[in-house]
């Protein structure tokens, strides 16, 4: 073509599209699958993988699935595919463990309200804001009294806690406690006065040495040999002591390498300007400190969520537990594959969720330093 | 030249030359562990006074002046600024920082924070400015550091001369007295060095009290007020620039000397 070939004056040179082949779909697929003929040999073999799986798990927990029935076997006359049903019929108690059933309605307020308050932490440019930071502030208090009582609501003791919403309650608490004490630990740990920092350390290195199953049983059992008899200490709020201490040593550790990548500069420029300790800390080092440390922190999060499992181990019945219990009614007998892989999907949606959260929340922090 | 003593720091000390020192220190000595860095310091710095350091790596300069500002701590006499003697206390340590600005070779921007949010910060958490205060008077001194422009990009879009003007900026901002400049140039290409060094000249064009660490020796001719030549941790020599570069007293400062203008 003429196109190709002709000539501007200096500086007239139009903006062209580039040659065919250089975009579009063709490209994509030529450069992603297609590259080498290794490339290709593994785009070949994931297909018929993918050929292979998808179809019957889309059978099985889709097309031939039974929605409704009253029993195990209902299911299997009605449909090869998964019982459903099963999980229909157990689904409230999954949910809720033993919560009263007349009372459920303060559990699901005070998700809504747990959503509600996390709107203004998690993204900066919402509507009304500081007064959300105020509500999200609060909210504790205001969960504590929906899900506890008194005050004017029945009360319901914890030991009536269970499934989905006991590991909620377990992950979300010892979440929203254990940042700010592993950043006070790891701040700790840097300290120049000694015995801040011995502290820091002891206490880090001792939760980093023990596993959560320990601690879960000290809580359950011996933590009455050292408290003077006759207190009563409620279970549950021993578990979520134990479990914030325990993920905030790691978020201590994840912390500090955060703040090791601060070059000596930065601190000497705070310095120089005349910053108090806390405020060059809580104005300089730590947001640079933390947005190095979010993976890591993140990766912390999502392990303690997933470790609210183990507190099965000292009787408390977590979604797990009662997903384990309901395969021994007689009715469902065997059902364990829907069972598990419901469990499975909600842990995954909440820490797929807060795995894409950190993603959205390190691309954003990133914006500024790069060129 | 006795041990700093606690009791005295605390009312301001009268020194015997007059008011119009901002910067006196006597007999100042440093270590490092065993390492004795810094020997017997002598040094009095006038109100308005430029005063240019410099001497071969590892000679203590840096560590001199950041004693001025308690980066580093000095073990025996004693450093006045301001009338305010230099101790273990912490709210004078901290009445000196807001009076003294340092400006460092490796800039040492936030890099987290735009442009005018580095310049606002001090003032704002400092000198508890207001805001929008504080954003006024930060604008004025990036315009007069030639870069108005930039204020809302952040520190890593910047070439690093525009990054020395707004750590410059940065320091100016706080309203100090004395200003201290750790080798500011020696970080940047040879073409950004002219116009950090215009603006270091038109700051002290405005009576700024200055001390600069530098190898410029162009910068300390035009602008110093003296000379102050330093060698294994001590001051060897001291003039005003014409005598310091035409008629140099002491041997090592001729060898330095000709080392540093010879090629
Ligand atoms: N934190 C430290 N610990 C031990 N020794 C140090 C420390 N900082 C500096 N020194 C030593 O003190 C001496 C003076 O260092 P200083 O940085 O003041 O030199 P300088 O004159 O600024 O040199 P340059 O021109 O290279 O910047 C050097 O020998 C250096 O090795
Ligand atoms: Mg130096």
């Amino acid at each position: 073509m003429s196109e190709v070939a002709q000539h501007y004056p200096p500086g007239q040179h139009p903006d062209m599209p580039p040659p065919a082949g250089q975009r579009g779909v063709l490209l994509w697929l030529r450069t992603n699958l297609f590259s080498s003929w290794i490339n290709t040999l593994m785009t070949i073999v994931a297909v018929y993988l993918l050929y292979k799986i998808v179809p019957p798990l889309l059978d099985w927990a889709v097309l031939d699935a039974v929605m409704n029935a009253a029993n195990r076997d209902e299911c299997r006359q009605l449909g090869s595919g998964a019982c459903w049903a099963f999980i229909n019929d157990r689904f409230s108690i999954l949910v809720y463990g033993f919560y009263p059933a007349a009372e459920r309605w303060r559990v699901d307020m005070s998700f809504i309200l747990l959503c509600l308050a996390l709107v203004p932490v998690l993204f900066d440019h919402v509507p009304f804001r500081k007064p959300g930071l105020i509500f999200s502030c609060v909210y504790p208090l205001i969960a504590g009294w929906l899900l506890l009582g008194g005050f004017g609501l029945q009360p319901v003791g914890t030991d009536e806690f269970g499934g989905m919403m006991l590991n909620t309650v377990v992950g979300v608490t010892g979440i929203a406690f254990s940042l700010p004490l592993g950043i006070l630990l790891a701040l700790g740990r840097q300290s120049h006065l000694p015995i801040v920092k011995s502290c820091s350390v002891c206490f880090i290195e001792f939760i980093r040495g023990v596993p959560l199953i320990t601690l879960l049983f000290v809580a359950s059992t011996m933590l009455n040999y050292f408290l003077p008899p006759g207190t009563t200490f409620d279970l549950l709020l021993r578990v979520l002591i134990m479990v914030t201490l325990f993920s905030s040593g790691y978020i201590a550790e994840v912390v500090r390498g955060g703040l090791q990548a601060i070059p000596k500069g930065q601190y000497e420029a705070a310095d120089s300007m005349g910053l108090k300790y806390w405020q060059s800390m809580r104005l300089i080092v730590l947001p640079q400190a933390l947005k190095i440390s979010i993976p890591g922190i993140v990766n912390t999060f999502i392990g303690l969520f997933k470790d609210t499992t183990l507190v099965l181990i000292i009787g408390l019945l977590d979604v797990l537990g009662i997903g384990k219990s309901s395969l021994a009614d007689a009715q469902w007998n065997g059902l364990s594959n829907e069972i598990y892989v419901s469990i499975a999907l909600f842990f995954f949606i909440f820490c797929f969720g807060m795995s894409r959260y950190s993603i959205y929340l390190e691309k954003k922090l990133d914006k500024g330093y790069k060129r | 030249m006795g041990e700093v003593n606690a009791a005295e720091s605390k009312t301001p000390v009268a020194s015997a030359a007059g008011d119009d020192d901002l910067i006196e220190i006597i007999g100042m000595h440093k270590w490092y562990g065993d390492f004795h860095v810094l020997k017997d310091i002598n040094l009095r710095v006038k109100r308005g006074e430029r005063i240019v350091i410099c001497g071969p790596s590892g000679s203590g300069k840096s560590t001199m002046i950041r004693c001025i500002n308690r980066l580093e701590e000095h073990q025996k006499g004693q450093i006045i600024v301001d009338g305010i003697e230099l101790t273990n206390d912490l709210k004078q340590i901290d009445a000196i920082r807001r009076e003294v600005g340092m400006v460092f070779q490796h800039f040492n921007l936030f890099p987290h924070l735009t442009v005018l949010d580095n310049c606002t910060l001090g003032p704002i958490w400092v000198r508890q400015t207001p805001k929008a205060e504080a954003e006024a008077t930060a604008m004025e001194y990036l315009s007069k550091v030639k870069i108005p422009e930039q204020a809302h990009k952040y520190p890593g879009q910047l070439s690093g001369g525009q990054q020395q003007r707004v750590a410059i900026a940065r320091s100016l901002c706080m309203n100090p007295r004395i200003m201290l400049f750790d080798e500011p140039t020696s970080a940047l290409d040879p073409e950004m060095i002219k116009e950090v060094l215009d603006t270091m000249v038109s700051l002290a064009e405005t009576g700024m009290t200055m001390l600069c660490v530098t190898h410029e020796m162009g910068f300390a001719r035009t602008v110093a007020d003296r000379v102050i030549f330093m060698d294994g941790g001590e001051i060897i020599e001291e003039n005003e620039p014409e005598e310091f570069f035409g008629n140099p007293q002491h041997d090592r400062t001729k060898l330095f000397l000709s080392q540093i203008l010879g090629h």
